[in-house]
Order: structure tokens, then C-alpha cells, then sequence
């Protein structure tokens, strides 16, 4: 119970070193959040809709990378950045920039994996109406994943969710250094080892209000807001009146 | 000069040819029919001619130019309805001004443009309903409007009645009447549905198996259909199992295939100019609405068919009767209300069916 007096007080008193650590886990998930959407959306779209031979393959790839152990990718960044490594000349190795790619690498097969599915559902009839109606392939291409919005809503909030909360790529390829890498779950488990509760429980909170205030961003977008606009397929009309 | 002509297509899916047709044309201000029933390979050459699908063979040529499904000027006097209004997310007037935002036109001339296809079609007051409220009917209406937006010189339609109730389908066929005669352009009907065509179309082209076999006036094809199928798909009847007796200048003796001695013979015309050997297998088509049924007793009425039946079933037809007639051969025939009742027409009833010759057509059997 003093524990979490304790940790009430600190998340008051809005001690410097919580914002900075808060701010910079903002600035690293959210970097590796963007970046896992550059990479993944991309690759499910294409993946999704394109007819390849090896396609059944690269499905499964992507879905082997939702069991991607977070330490696993800790390791290849680790590799890859390390002095000896072919990155090595880059000096990214714990620095943010690290733990924004390592969190990217995470996050990627989340979206590219739920994107993929999302834009699969979407009959394909979508794009051809398109283009019946003079629209151009890109066009088209458009117009098919704004009605895949809901599942594509769906594949960011995953995304989200799989780097917020992460701590063990971060941890490897950051270092954990008070002021330049350390960020809210590293934070965690270093005042809980040192048995500083109150700290780890306020930086727990503040980590589920913000997981929850940006799935709650992420949930209204993806839903919209005006009635009779929720659920994002196209229409086929329902029987007729 | 025709407005699109397709010459040579030809569509594959792995080793079946779907789409094999040599030469299809509509002109300027016409209406073209396709009429022919499911698995004809219609669908197919709808996206073809709309420019979607690429052809295996064979090319498209608009005004005389060739026109290929990434030519994005051909693609803009082009615009098409598939048989499923696929509305996409959004309200109706987001909908209707789809095609104009694809071909660039500004914010202004969108809005005069909605509102002018939205009230010409009765649906104004459904303009910002989002599309998931609507019904099937509202629902192809908004998908007409969409695809005659950006007044295109050329509107396809793949089976647009194809998915409405009875009362939808009548309006909506009125909607697509008034569509197209507001416009300059030319249209293409792919349907399987005689009625569709018969309405709409200025010619019709009948296709089977992946080709076109007979185009022609809804009169010509309904009058002298080139082949059974033909004559089936516009509503004719055919009988099955006769041979030639005698064929003099066109006008064709038939029996009864096995019969022995002299069985129930019908004469009829032959199409083809050719005449038909004696005993050539032929199939026999009639339509319905002209069997004239008349009780035993009566009167002979100049030189026809008759042949004696027995009445098995009278089924409701809209403001019609079909009559299901038993005997040598089984007839149908379609006969106004007020008849059923004079004839005082039952299942059981004995009758005679009149057939005139220029009636029936005879077809060398495949």
C-alpha cells in the first residue's frame, strides 16, 4: 500500500526523469511504430493481393513473425550494429535509433500479417468497379484498402501492442543508460530489481493510461464517428425493399 | 462508325476458352444486347469490352482506335455496373461522384453533376444516406447513377436486374431506359434475361458456349432465329425427336421419330436455305403464345397444325395461363384468362393445339 501512495505521489510531483523517460519511450514506439508501418504495409498489401510463385511461403513467413521472440531480435540488431558487425560503422548500437529498428523489426510482421488478411477480405471485385469507373490502378489500389480500413485499423493497433510494452530487444540493443536510452519498461526493470516499487508501479501506470489512450485514438479512427458509417466493407445492398 | 468494335477476343482460364467471339460492334446512340444464359462466358467479355481484362487474342477498337485496358483516355469514355452494385464505403453522393473525381473535375461541377443523376433517377433525397441503409434496388440505382456521372460515350452493364425482386427490376429497367435515352452515347446489356434485352435493347447478339452466334433486331431474332438455342433463350419451346418427311421451299413435313406407319405429322419452316434430306433429325421450335387451343368439336379454321391433347396443368403466368398439354407430343401454350375460362380449360379437358406452319421452325438436330 505505501508502495503505491508512493508511486501516486511521483506520477503528481511529475518528476523530470519520469517525463524524460516517458518522452523518449513516446518518441522510440512511436518511431518504431511509423517505421514497422512503412516496412509492413507494404509487404502485406503486396503479399495480399499479388499472385506470385512462393506466395503460400512469404504468407507464412509473415505469420512466423508474430512468434518472433523479442530477445531473437534483440540479438540480430545486436549483431548487426555491433562494432564487428556489417552496421558496425554506423556507432547506432545503444542509441535510440537501435531500439526504434529493433522495435520496427518487431512490429513490421504484426502489420504486414493483419494488413494482409484485411486486404484479402475485401473482394476484388472492389478494384475492378474502380476501374470501371475510369479510376487509375493506383486509384483503384486506394479505394480497395479505405474499404480494408477496419482490418488495417486493426493491423496499427497490433503494431502498437506489439512494441509499447516490449522490453527485452530494447534492453539488448539500448542498454538501458539514464538519459539517452533508457525508456519506460527498462525503467521498470531496473527500479523493481533495485526494489524502488513505487517508481516501477507509477511508470506501469503511466505505460497502460498511454497504451490504452493511443489504442482508444487508434480504435475511434478506425471505427469513424459518424452512425451508420461503422463496419468499413463495401456494400453490396441488402435485399430489395 | 461503329462506337466500340471487338475484333478476334479471345479469353482463356487455364485450357477452357471462355471468350471466343470474332466480331461485336455498337454504334453510336445504340443499344446493344448480350443475351445468353449463365456460364455463356458473358461476364467475361463484359470486363473485356470495359477494358479491365486483358484478351489472350483479338483487340477492342474505339472510334476505329485501339483501345487496351491501360489506355486511361479509352478507359474515360468507358463506365460499367457489375451485376453486384458494389458501393464502397461512404455515403451515396461520395458514390455518384467517384468516376468525376477519378477524371479530375473540380469540387463545383462534382456537386451540379450528383444532384442533376440524383434527381433525374428519384433519389435526391438519398444523398448523404450512407450506403450500408440501402436497399437492393436503391442500391443499383446509386450504382447507375455512379457509372453515368462522368457521362461516358459508352455504359456496360453486366446483369443489372439480376439481383432485384420483381417490382425492383421493372422500375429499375424504366431507370435504365430513361438513363440511357438522356444519353448521347451508345450501351452494352450483358444479360440473360430475354425480357432485359427485349426491353432495351436495339439489336441483340445471342451468345452460347463463348460465341456470339446470332445477332440481329429483337424482331429478326425472335422471328427467325438462327439456331434452336437461339430460339430457346427467346422464350421459344422445342420438341425433340422428329425426322424430315418432305421439305419443299422451305416448308418442312416432320414425324414423330420411331413412329410406325403413319403417325402425327406437323409441317413447319426450315430456316436454312438448304433443304432437308427425308430422315434427317430434326428438333421442332414454337413459342408458346402461339398455340391456339380450341375444344375437339370445333370448327376447322383454315390449314394448320392440329394436334389433339390433353390438358395436365394450367399454371399462372402474370395476367397469362400456361397450359401444360399431354398427347403424341407435349405442348405449352399461353392463353389469356378470359380463354381459360370460354374453353372452360381444366386438367383432363380434351383439346386441340393449332399450330400455323410459319409458326414452327425446324432445325437440323445437333
Amino acid at each position: 500500500m505505501q508502495a503505491l501512495r508512493e508511486a501516486a505521489r511521483l506520477l503528481f510531483e511529475l518528476s523530470p526523469e519520469l517525463v524524460d523517460i516517458v518522452v523518449r519511450s513516446l518518441r522510440v514506439s512511436g518511431s518504431a511504430v511509423l517505421l514497422g508501418i512503412l516496412i509492413g504495409m507494404p509487404i502485406g498489401v503486396a503479399v495480399g493481393l499479388g499472385r506470385f510463385p512462393g506466395r503460400q511461403i512469404a504468407v507464412a513467413l509473415i505469420h512466423t513473425g508474430f512468434a518472433l521472440p523479442p530477445v531473437v531480435v534483440g540479438l540480430f540488431v545486436y549483431m548487426v550494429l555491433s562494432r564487428s558487425g556489417p552496421l558496425g560503422g554506423l556507432e547506432l548500437l545503444f542509441t535510440p535509433t537501435a531500439m526504434i529498428i529493433a522495435q520496427a523489426l518487431l512490429a513490421a510482421p504484426y502489420v504486414a500479417g493483419i494488413t494482409l488478411a484485411a486486404v484479402q477480405a475485401v473482394p476484388p471485385d472492389v478494384r475492378l468497379q474502380a476501374r470501371a469507373l475510369g479510376a487509375s490502378p493506383m486509384r483503384a489500389l486506394w479505394t480497395h484498402m479505405r474499404e480494408a480500413r477496419l482490418g488495417i485499423g486493426a493491423a496499427v493497433i497490433a503494431g502498437v501492442g506489439a512494441v509499447i510494452s516490449e522490453v527485452g530487444a530494447v534492453m539488448m540493443v539500448g542498454g538501458n543508460i539514464l538519459g539517452e536510452t533508457r525508456v519506460m519498461t527498462t525503467a521498470i526493470v531496473l527500479e523493481t530489481r533495485r526494489g524502488n516499487f513505487a517508481v516501477a508501479i507509477a511508470l506501469g501506470i503511466v505505460l497502460l493510461a498511454i497504451a490504452f489512450a493511443v489504442n482508444l485514438a487508434l480504435t475511434r479512427l478506425q471505427q469513424g464517428r459518424r452512425p451508420g458509417e461503422v463496419g468499413g466493407s463495401a456494400r453490396e445492398g441488402k435485399p430489395a425493399r | 462508325m461503329s462506337l466500340l468494335r471487338a475484333q478476334g477476343l479471345r479469353r482463356r482460364y487455364g485450357r477452357r476458352l471462355v471468350v471466343d467471339v470474332d466480331a461485336l460492334e455498337v454504334g453510336r446512340g445504340e443499344v446493344l444486347a448480350v443475351l445468353g444464359p449463365n456460364g455463356a462466358g458473358k461476364s467475361t467479355l463484359f470486363r473485356l469490352l470495359l477494358l479491365v481484362e486483358a484478351a489472350d487474342e483479338g483487340r477492342n477498337l474505339l472510334d476505329g482506335r485501339e483501345a487496351r485496358p491501360g489506355d486511361r483516355e479509352a478507359r474515360h469514355r468507358l463506365a460499367g455496373v457489375f451485376q453486384r452494385p458494389y458501393l464502397f464505403t461512404g455515403t451515396v453522393a461520395d458514390n455518384v461522384e467517384y468516376g468525376l473525381r477519378a477524371r479530375g473535375l473540380g469540387r463545383r461541377e462534382r456537386e451540379v453533376r450528383v444532384a442533376e443523376l440524383l434527381t433525374l433517377l428519384g433519389i435526391e433525397s438519398l444523398a448523404h444516406a450512407p450506403v450500408n441503409e440501402l436497399s437492393g434496388g436503391e442500391a443499383q440505382r446509386v450504382a447507375l447513377a455512379r457509372a453515368r456521372a462522368p457521362m461516358p460515350e459508352l455504359l456496360l452493364f453486366d446483369e443489372p436486374t439480376a439481383n432485384l425482386d420483381v417490382t425492383a427490376r421493372r422500375r429499375f429497367r424504366e431507370d435504365l431506359a430513361r438513363m440511357i435515352r438522356t444519353q448521347a452515347g451508345a450501351a452494352i446489356l450483358i444479360t440473360h434475361d430475354p425480357a432485359d434485352a427485349f426491353a432495351l435493347a436495339d439489336r441483340i447478339a445471342v451468345m452460347e458456349e463463348s460465341r456470339i452466334i446470332q445477332t440481329g433486331t429483337p424482331e429478326e431474332i425472335v422471328l427467325s432465329p438462327a439456331t434452336p438455342f437461339v430460339a430457346a433463350v427467346t422464350g421459344a419451346e422445342l420438341l425433340g425427336g422428329w425426322r424430315v418427311v418432305a421439305c419443299e421451299e422451305g416448308r418442312v413435313t416432320v414425324e414423330l421419330e420411331g413412329a410406325r406407319g403413319p403417325g402425327l405429322r406437323l409441317a413447319g419452316i426450315a430456316p436454312d436455305v438448304a433443304p432437308l434430306p427425308p430422315g434427317t433429325p430434326v428438333t421442332v421450335a414454337y413459342r408458346p403464345e402461339e398455340v391456339a387451343l380450341a375444344l375437339p368439336d370445333a370448327a376447322e379454321v383454315g390449314a394448320c397444325n392440329r394436334v389433339p391433347a390433353r390438358v395436365a396443368a394450367l399454371v399462372p403466368a402474370g395476367g397469362l395461363v400456361r397450359v401444360r398439354l399431354e398427347g403424341d407430343v407435349d405442348l405449352t401454350a399461353l392463353v389469356p384468362r378470359h380463354g381459360v375460362e370460354a374453353l372452360g380449360l381444366e386438367p383432363g379437358r380434351e383439346v386441340v393445339a393449332r399450330l400455323e406452319t410459319s409458326a414452327l421452325r425446324v432445325f437440323p438436330a445437333r
